[in-house]
């Protein structure tokens, strides 16, 4: 036996009020597997501790949800009996550690918990920051993070389309690593984790249990310090080739009505799929350990209880179907063992070697977990003057120059290159767009998804970035002409224990409630990812907004790309030119001062519903929104993709760089046929959304006015660039 | 006339090369098993894309000894049609059924992106609804496509006309700076002795579908069916 030390209670992450709750609860000393079990469930990466009375206030539902959160994913109804299956989720510390195994554990984890559901895995998308350019790791955390990534979608066959990079010094020492998974199923072939039916059989499928991983939910739950190198031993090391034979097993299984529940094995592994399911359902689990499938030898009660070895899952099926459900594992070369059985004791117990190594109350474990009402603070910038942003005598093209060139604007091309982005062969518009659009498999009917988080905005005033975070994606997926249904959210913070990164949590909060009731874009599953903090330094706000949308037609979408020349270039919406904490400052002055741009949510609603109907009805098929960068980098974007060039035409008083670089948000540039243009305009009118038509598409040059204008060839150049040279150079 | 496809573990392009071979045969394959030991009679046999056994050990190494293979090369020996797409040249070349080996990238890093290939034998019966040098456009996405062989099998192949597809630019221009793996004079695919058996590394299969934006792969399917016909 041993002997359960205060050390070792600390090393569990288990504060004295908790202990003491574990000895009166269980009326005795826990064992060590208990303890490990404890920490597991109560640890922040399980247990939510600390945010978890702020997600309570999160809308979650409208007429087309049908799973919010709570499940391993939400689910959305798109019609005709098909639904969409997505979550996003952080695997930002394990990344850091070892980039390659820890991106692409991550991927392979978000899509367990979108096949458990039934739902074919059909779009990756994922959301990546890494420190300073010049910081001596990121080279290694980009390229290790990027192929990770790569090789486990590429080898699952499931397309990469679409995600965001950004650098900043922030993340140096404590890099970001998001994945998201949507998958498509049948609405009356949804599968669940509730456990039922006393008797019932507990079976583990997939890969054998190893010693990988054990307390990685403790370890993404702590701050890092300059020892965390040393904690290589405890990231999880992935096998996607195992994985896509346990997704055709599993959804070649759910063909028929074998499974009851299930769930896979993810953070704290089999402890908290079984705690979790039995807990659903209201029953008791036993679990004999002696069956379970292992790939190394004496392996203790604990490490098995522990281990989140990759690729298994736990199954609740009849044991009169035992014998059709080992079939198709065994087809697939597959572990299928049954390791336990429901009981009606409410209690979790676990046996190794004849011996009983534990036996908890379920009631304790979930209910008895921690939930703290930290205190908080929310702390914004002092709002400051930007006219001191406006002297310079800089030309505008060699602001754009720069612009389109810096690492944070610079195409992406060099990171989705390296993802399989077309295999399945629905893949409608790739990566580099606003939104990627993922055909419905076998109908005229299309996903459009994105992720989307503007850290600095949240860092400056938490509340507007809340609110922006899910306008910026509400306003990608209404950019190719998709209706937004609803959001996966990832929740990247510091340590929650400080007032002010509390008060980040919270303003962040209540920033997305705001901006989630006015769009009717609610949140359906998610993820907390807090003490992103090395030496005590925390990771800008990060809360990352996985989005999705519905195009009833593939007839009618729209893309970033000039399509014509002689077109009209039309921005609809209000630019006032407000630079605070917009790129241009940062990039031209090294200045973040100040809030960020304000959002109306009421006028985003209403532009954003004049986009769609105008892509609808009168055809318009070329929208891009105005983001980070403004105006003119919108505008850059739209020639170098679809290599025509415009001419602007606007009133002199506005060739300056609040108009050309300004972040008003709530924008969008569209181009319209000279056929079209009365029709256009008579639906912006009608819809009282101002609108300013700044020019024509033409050529291939881009002319701001006689003093600036620029090939396409090269700034296309200098956009594309950027990333091989960055990974050239020493 | 009877297709079929070969299903190895870790195969993931094989439900999309059914969808394009079902819309220019107006038939549906059959979707084989790799642990079958019997073929289905077939006229034309696919061998789709994907990670055989996740790539372990060496692309296409276990696949080539999986049960149905003995009976795919005595099929391909007798001149059944084959054709091998990504991961299905590697295996082809695994079985010796195509010369040479796919090694890994020049740049060591997967590729994912549409290219242009020259047509350059237009004559076979894999090609001959393309005309001479024309220039397609078909995505590539592999991180094994480096095709490589002695002097001697390339001059063979050459000389004889074996070479289907070359990787190059918009304008055709054959030359290191448009070849995007390292493959050796930028071969993309290749046809046995006999031309009955094609292996490519670009995916025609994704590019014979309007919506989805390319159509060059369309005529490498019809050619295949004419020939059979």
């Amino acid at each position: 036996m041993i002997k359960i030390t205060k050390e070792l209670i600390d090393e569990h992450g288990i504060n004295d009020k908790e202990y003491s709750f574990i000895l009166e609860s269980l009326d005795r000393e826990p064992t060590i597997t208990e303890l490990g079990i404890f920490s597991a469930m109560w640890s922040e990466h399980c247990s939510y501790k600390s945010s978890k009375i702020w997600l309570k206030k999160l809308p979650t539902s409208n007429d087309k949800v049908i799973q919010g959160p709570g499940e391993n994913a939400g689910v959305i109804d798109l019609g005709d009996g098909d639904a969409a299956v997505f979550k996003m989720e952080s695997h930002n510390h394990p990344s850091y550690i070892e980039p390659y195994q820890g991106a692409a554990t991550g991927v392979g984890g978000i899509m367990r918990d979108v096949f458990t559901m039934g739902a074919r895995p059909v779009a990756l998308l994922n959301s990546l920051r890494f420190g300073d350019i010049n910081h001596s790791k990121t080279k290694h955390l980009l390229t290790g993070v990027v192929s990770g990534i790569g090789g486990y979608g590429n080898c699952m066959g499931v397309p990469t389309v679409g995600g965001e990079v950004e650098f900043n010094a922030c993340y140096n020492d404590n890099i970001l690593v998001n994945a998201m998974c949507v998958g498509i199923a049948k609405i009356n072939k949804i599968f669940y984790s509730k456990a039922s039916g006393i008797g019932n059989s507990v079976v583990y499928v997939g890969s054998k249990t190893g010693r990988d991983g054990i307390h990685g939910a403790t370890m993404a739950s702590a701050e890092f310090d300059d020892s965390s190198d040393e904690k290589r031993p405890t990231v999880q090391v992935g096998d996607p080739f195992a994985e896509k034979l346990l997704l055709e097993a599993c959804l070649e299984l759910m063909k028929e009505d074998i499974i009851i529940a299930i769930q896979d094995m993810g953070a704290a592994g089999l402890t908290s799929s079984a705690v979790e399911m039995a807990s659903k359902g209201k029953v008791g689990i036993d679990l004999n350990l002696d069956k379970l499938p292992c790939r190394e030898t004496l392996m203790t009660a604990y490490e098995m209880m522990l281990s989140e070895s990759q690729e298994r899952m736990l199954m609740i099926i009849e044991p009169e179907k035992e014998k059709e459900a080992k079939s198709v594992f065994d087809k697939w070369g597959l572990d299928f063992a049954t390791i336990g059985v429901l009981t009606d004791t409410n209690h979790i117990v676990v046996k190794h070697e004849s011996e009983k190594k534990a036996d908890i109350p379920l009631n304790i474990l979930e209910s008895g977990a921690p939930s703290y009402k930290r205190p908080y603070k929310i702390v914004t910038n002092p709002e400051v003057n930007q006219s001191y942003l406006l002297k310079s005598d800089k030309k505008l093209i060699d602001i754009l120059k720069k612009l389109i060139s810096s690492p944070n604007l610079c195409s992406r091309r060099w990171v989705w290159e390296q993802y399989d982005h077309m295999v399945m062969n629905d893949t409608i518009l790739r990566p580099g767009g606003d939104s990627a659009i993922i055909r419905i498999h076998g109908t005229n009917k299309a996903l459009a998804v994105c992720s989307d988080s503007t850290p600095r905005y949240c860092a400056s005033d938490p509340t507007e970035g809340g609110k922006q975070a899910v306008a910026e994606s509400w306003r990608n997926i209404t950019s190719v002409g998709a209706k937004p249904i609803a959001i996966t959210d990832c929740m990247n913070f510091g340590n929650p224990e400080k007032e002010e990164i509390m008060g980040q949590f919270a303003g962040v909060i209540n920033g997305m409630i705001e901006a989630c009731e006015i769009l009717d874009y609610p949140v359906v599953s998610g993820n907390v990812s807090l003490y992103n903090e090395t030496n005590g330094k925390g990771i800008n706000p990060t809360p990352v907004i996985g989005g999705v949308g519905l195009l009833e037609s593939l007839d009618h979408f729209s893309t970033p790309n000039f399509k014509r020349t002689n077109d009209n270039i039309i921005i609809l919406g209000d630019t006032k030119g407000y630079l605070c904490q917009s790129v241009f400052a940062y990039e031209i002055f090294s200045d973040s001062q100040g809030l960020p741009p304000k959002v109306d949510l009421i006028l985003e609603k209403k532009t954003g519903d004049l986009v769609r109907n105008l892509v609808t009805n009168v055809k318009i098929d070329t929208v891009h929104d105005i983001s980070d960068g403004g105006l003119l980098i919108a505008l850059t974007e739209m020639s170098i993709s679809g290599e025509i060039g415009f001419q602007l035409n606007i009133d002199k008083s506005n060739l300056n760089y609040s108009f050309l670089f300004g972040e008003d948000q709530g924008r969008y540039i569209i181009s319209v046929e000279d056929k079209n243009l009365n029709d256009a305009i008579e639906y912006i009118k009608k819809s009282n959304i101002s609108y300013l038509n700044i020019g024509k598409t033409n050529g291939k040059k881009i002319k701001i006015d006689r003093d600036n204008e620029i090939d396409i060839e090269e700034l296309r150049d200098l956009y594309e660039n950027w990333f091989k040279n960055y990974l050239k150079s020493n | 006339m009877e297709i079929s496809v070969i299903v190895f573990p870790g195969s993931n392009c094989d439900r999309d090369v059914a969808v394009s071979l079902k819309q220019v045969f107006k038939r549906n394959p059959k979707m084989v098993w790799h642990k079958e030991q019997t073929l289905p009679k077939s006229d034309l046999i696919v061998l789709p894309g994907g990670f055989s056994y996740g790539d372990y050990l060496r692309c296409g190494s276990m696949a080539a000894n999986s049960p149905i293979m003995s009976e795919i090369i005595k099929c391909g020996k007798s001149g059944t049609f084959i054709i091998g797409i990504c991961n299905g040249f590697q295996i082809l070349t695994e079985t010796n059924l195509l010369p040479g080996t796919l090694i890994r990238n020049k740049d060591l890093s997967f590729i994912c992106k549409n290219l242009p290939l020259k047509v350059e034998n237009s004559k076979s019966r894999f090609t001959h609804k393309y005309s001479a040098n024309e220039i397609i456009e078909i995505p590539v996405a592999h991180n094994e496509g480096n095709y490589f062989a002695d002097q001697k099998t390339i001059n063979n192949i050459e000389d004889k006309d074996l070479v289907a597809f070359r990787y190059c630019n918009k304008d055709g221009i054959v030359n290191d700076e448009t070849n995007p793996n390292g493959s050796k004079n930028n071969i993309a695919g290749i046809i046995n002795e006999q031309g009955n058996i094609l292996g490519m590394m670009p995916h025609p299969e994704r590019a014979s579908d309007k919506v989805a934006g390319l159509i060059d792969g369309e005529k490498f399917f019809i050619s295949i069916l004419e020939s059979i016909q």
